[in-house]
């Protein structure tokens, strides 16, 4: 039973491993935060978000203060995709954002359907 | 009131009654009500409500009464919309609702801001608990009750509530309410929101629940000491009439349902809609999954100063219920209006779960009652009584970005949903708000209906929508900005142009905003204010590897005459932020850039205030965005080439936008094979990364590693909230002065000549 916790993230409750749903390869202990599991970048706000307005003439451009925030990138050490980012300042402690009761998550899909795909809508809705 | 004088044990029920009675009769003051205002769940059956359900539960003709309130609410609310004064009763910045008797929210108006309704409740607790037994006031048949002191229940005090008692043969069986953003409240600021408030006292009207109406009349006297107490006295006067009206209207329209269905069947569905809503809320809730989810989010201003700012949230979920424990977040600041009350921070949550989570719920209060909130006493999301609040959206809008995070990741595993998963909806108020005297020779100070241009957060399958709504109120308007510039002595130069490359990029992008670019014309006292936050810091952010918004700075051009140029030089204007800021086309003129938080701000005729309406947060990887919905944003001019490649890493023709598919898949090969390469294992990373303090650079509010001691603007000034001293931020004005006379003697000093 595999269960799609994010986008690029499931969980195999049998197995008890976290997944990258993109390339399937396991990412460690689901007992255990997944992000231990991926690789880190601490990426320059300003290569994301380009100043609109010329950083020669202005102070404020449209682009975030590289000083006062970083962008934290998460990927999948396998595939490289990125499957979370955190806006953190310099040097705060990346948060342990999904820590579930894996034997509570194992009883309450006891009696559901494993699903192929995620479901993003009410049914009927899906198009 | 508390029961002050209960000693346990030791008094008999007779005396310890008597006491109560004695300390009420002699309170001094009926300030906000502890008791009241830190209870968000439904108060018990009456005996009223039993007697109703045992004789009237058939859910057919329950469901048939409570549609039949809803037209009655949805009918009032139009009318709102058409009689009401204020801008924002003319796009949806309003409320209408009906109560129990004990004065639980069980009924609001399908459109317009639930959370107006969700929080006024309170305010009829009040009345309940202290006036209607008081001989000086009571509560009749025909009294209307109005209040706009937050810190009974308001969002802010720029919104005012009127309540109606509806009695049936003598007795009161519910309380009818409207509320509308009204604006304008005497402040020290026009408009309503004063960011440069330091106490409460700056921050205009504190009306806290007073009767206005006696026999469905206003009392004269009450109305002229309110227009007395603020800039629009035709608003204040007209709006009270409106909101009087309507809930006349919505008083008829209830009696006219107990005429018909009896009074036990109004009774009983407006009690079983509440118990219902729990009921089926607790179901949910129980579909998720166990456990915790945590997101923090920074604010970047209080509107006087740059400052680092922490929401903090741990969103726990067991069994059937959530906890949203908020400790951790900032310390107040004693004398800044960016400050949240905890009935606001609630109020809001509901709208998230009733517009983004279950928007097929009816819109009551009881969708909070299976929920419980943690906060730091003193902390900016708590703060203590006197401490200024105008500005509550400053925090209040980070919180509750971080809680539709977390839900977002508790619930994406779900088999069933129950409408459509989004990431988040922008959140911040990029408008101008406005003051002074208009080119009719009125006085007014009020906001833009801009603020309703948020964009949409990304689908799980689909791009956002572009400047679409705010997010708290859903289904709201940005008004008809010829008839705003008929009233109005300011014109939109550059009008709901969407801003190119102002995009969170993802799988699927957010909505994108517009940008606006106004100019003062026809007055000689008329000013403008900006109060939004994230010009180093994004507001919103991404969800699942998407991106956050951009960053959001106010631009100004002064010393030129925009009207002056279209008469004689029209060719000289540009219809974008990013030409007029950086071609600079106005010889002789004046460009800066600012945080986008001014205080209120007198305008020159013709001068050039500009700013951005945020994106949505995007939702996924961007380099798995499809390249042909890449090339559409291309053909629509939404972004620009260097984006497609920087970021989408697409490869095509420039000429015909033709896409080079395999080119483009080595390329985001080469991207993903980078990333591998230059990042490292989390554990490497946090060993590498992780600090003992927050950076010294930065004025940093709030816990870093340990979510039991909070910094205060220094990584030398931290320990248990509790224990900090007041957090007194001094006036930019006397800091930048200080700063000049510093530079003065040190080149009086360098050259004693001088």
């Amino acid at each position: 039973m595999k269960i799609h916790i994010t986008e690029s993230l499931r969980i195999d409750l049998d197995q008890e491993r976290w997944e990258c749903s993109k390339c399937d390869t396991s990412l460690g202990n689901a007992r255990e935060p997944y992000k231990k599991g991926l690789n880190v970048y601490d990426r320059d706000p300003r290569e994301v978000h380009a100043a609109l307005l010329d950083q020669d003439k202005y102070e404020y451009s449209f682009a975030p203060d590289p000083t006062w925030i970083r962008i934290l990138e998460y990927y999948c050490p396998h595939c490289g995709t990125q499957m979370e980012v955190e806006y953190l300042p310099p040097g705060h402690p990346p948060t342990i954002d999904i820590e579930f009761d894996l034997d509570a998550l194992k009883k309450q899909w006891a009696d559901r359907k494993e699903l192929p795909n995620p479901v993003i809508a009410p049914i009927g809705e899906i198009s | 009131m508390n029961e002050i004088g209960k000693i346990k044990g030791a008094r008999s029920v007779a005396t310890q009654d008597r006491l109560n009675k004695f300390l009420k009769d002699a309170s001094l003051f009926y300030g906000p009500d502890p008791d009241i205002m830190e209870y968000h769940g439904l108060e018990k059956r009456s005996d009223m409500e039993d007697v109703a359900i045992k004789n009237e539960n058939d859910p057919a003709r329950m469901s048939i009464v409570s549609d039949r309130i809803q037209a009655g609410l949805d009918e009032a609310f139009e009318m709102l919309a058409n009689i009401g004064i204020a801008p924002g009763a003319k796009w949806g910045d309003m409320s209408t609702a009906v109560y129990t008797a004990s004065g639980d929210l069980t009924q609001a108006s399908t459109g317009g801001v639930v959370i107006f309704s969700n929080l006024v409740q309170y305010s009829t607790k009040f009345i309940n608990k202290y006036w209607i037994d008081d001989p000086t006031v009571g509560v009749n048949e025909g009294d209307a009750f109005l209040h706009n002191d937050a810190r009974y229940g308001t969002p802010h005090n720029a919104d005012q509530a009127l309540h109606l008692p509806l009695f049936h043969e003598g007795k009161l069986i519910a309380w009818i309410g409207a509320v509308i953003h009204e604006g304008e409240c005497g402040a020290k600021e026009p408009g309503g929101i004063p960011s440069s408030a330091e106490t409460i006292w700056d921050e205009g009207l504190k009306l806290s629940p007073t009767k206005v109406a006696e026999n469905y009349e206003l009392k004269r006297d009450i109305v002229t000491f309110l227009q007395n107490s603020v800039r629009e006295p035709k608003l204040q006067y007209g709006d009270m009439k409106a909101k009087l009206y309507v809930c006349c209207r919505i008083e008829k329209r209830m009696k006219e349902t107990i005429a018909e269905f009896g009074v036990d069947a109004v009774l009983a569905a407006m009690r079983l809609n509440l118990e219902n809503t729990e009921t089926e809320v607790r179901k949910r809730i129980s579909e998720w999954p166990d456990g915790t989810v945590r997101h923090v989010c920074f604010a970047d201003h209080t509107l006087r100063e740059s400052a680092m700012i922490k929401i903090n949230l741990a969103l726990h979920k067991k069994g059937d219920k959530l906890i949203f424990d908020y400790r951790g977040s900032s310390p107040e600041f004693t004398n800044r209006a960016n400050n949240s009350l905890t009935i606001t921070v609630k109020g809001l949550l509901s709208q998230l779960f009733l517009s983004y989570i279950w928007p097929d719920l009816p819109r009551n209060q009881a969708v909070l009652a299976p929920m419980d909130f943690v906060f730091d006493e003193k902390s900016v999301l708590k703060p203590t009584i006197g401490t200024p609040n105008a500005q509550s959206m400053m925090t209040l809008f980070h919180s509750w970005t971080a809680a539709q995070l977390c839900v977002s990741k508790f619930i994406f595993s779900l088999p069933d949903k129950y409408t459509r998963f989004i990431a988040p909806w922008y959140a911040m108020i990029n408008t101008f708000q406005y003051g002074g005297l208009t080119q009719h020779g009125e006085i007014v100070g009020n906001i833009c209906a801009d603020i309703n241009g948020m964009g949409g957060g990304a689908f799980a399958d689909r791009d956002g929508q572009h400047s679409m709504a705010p997010f708290f109120a859903t289904m709201a308007d940005i008004g008809e900005q010829e008839f705003i510039e008929e009233e109005l002595p300011f014109i939109q130069v550059v009008s709901k142009k969407l801003m190119k490359d102002n995009q969170s990029f993802g799988k699927y992008r957010g909505g994108m905003g517009y940008q606006m670019v106004v100019a003062m014309r026809g007055s000689n006292a008329f000013g403008f204010m900006l109060t939004a936050q994230g010009s180093k810091v994004p507001n919103t952010m991404g969800l699942f590897g998407g991106y956050a918004c951009h960053a959001y700075p106010l631009c100004k051009i002064t010393g030129v005459d925009v009207f002056e140029t279209f008469q004689n030089r029209p060719d000289e204007f540009k219809y974008s932020i990013q030409e007029l800021m950086n071609e600079q086309p106005f010889e002789g003129a004046n460009y800066s850039t600012h945080a986008m938080a001014l205080q209120y701000d007198f305008a020159k005729e013709g001068e050039m205030y500009m700013i951005a309406q945020g994106t949505g947060g995007s939702y996924g990887d961007a380099l798995e965005r499809d390249p042909e919905m890449v090339m559409k944003d291309m053909e629509e001019d939404l972004i620009s080439h260097d984006v497609a490649w920087r970021i989408y890493k697409v490869v095509y023709d420039k000429r015909n936008l033709t896409v080079d598919v395999e080119a483009t898949e080595a390329a985001r090969k080469a991207e993903r094979e980078d990333r591998i390469n230059r990042s490292m294992p989390f554990d490497d990373f946090v060993e590498d990364w992780v600090t003992d303090t927050p950076p010294a650079n930065i004025p940093y509010y709030g816990s870093w590693d340990d979510n039991e001691i909070v910094y205060a603007g220094s990584p030398d000034i931290k320990g248990k909230i509790e224990d900090l001293d007041p957090i007194i931020m001094p006036d930019p004005k006397d800091v930048r002065i200080q700063a000049l006379e510093q530079e003065l003697a040190a080149l009086s000093k360098e050259n004693p000549t001088t």
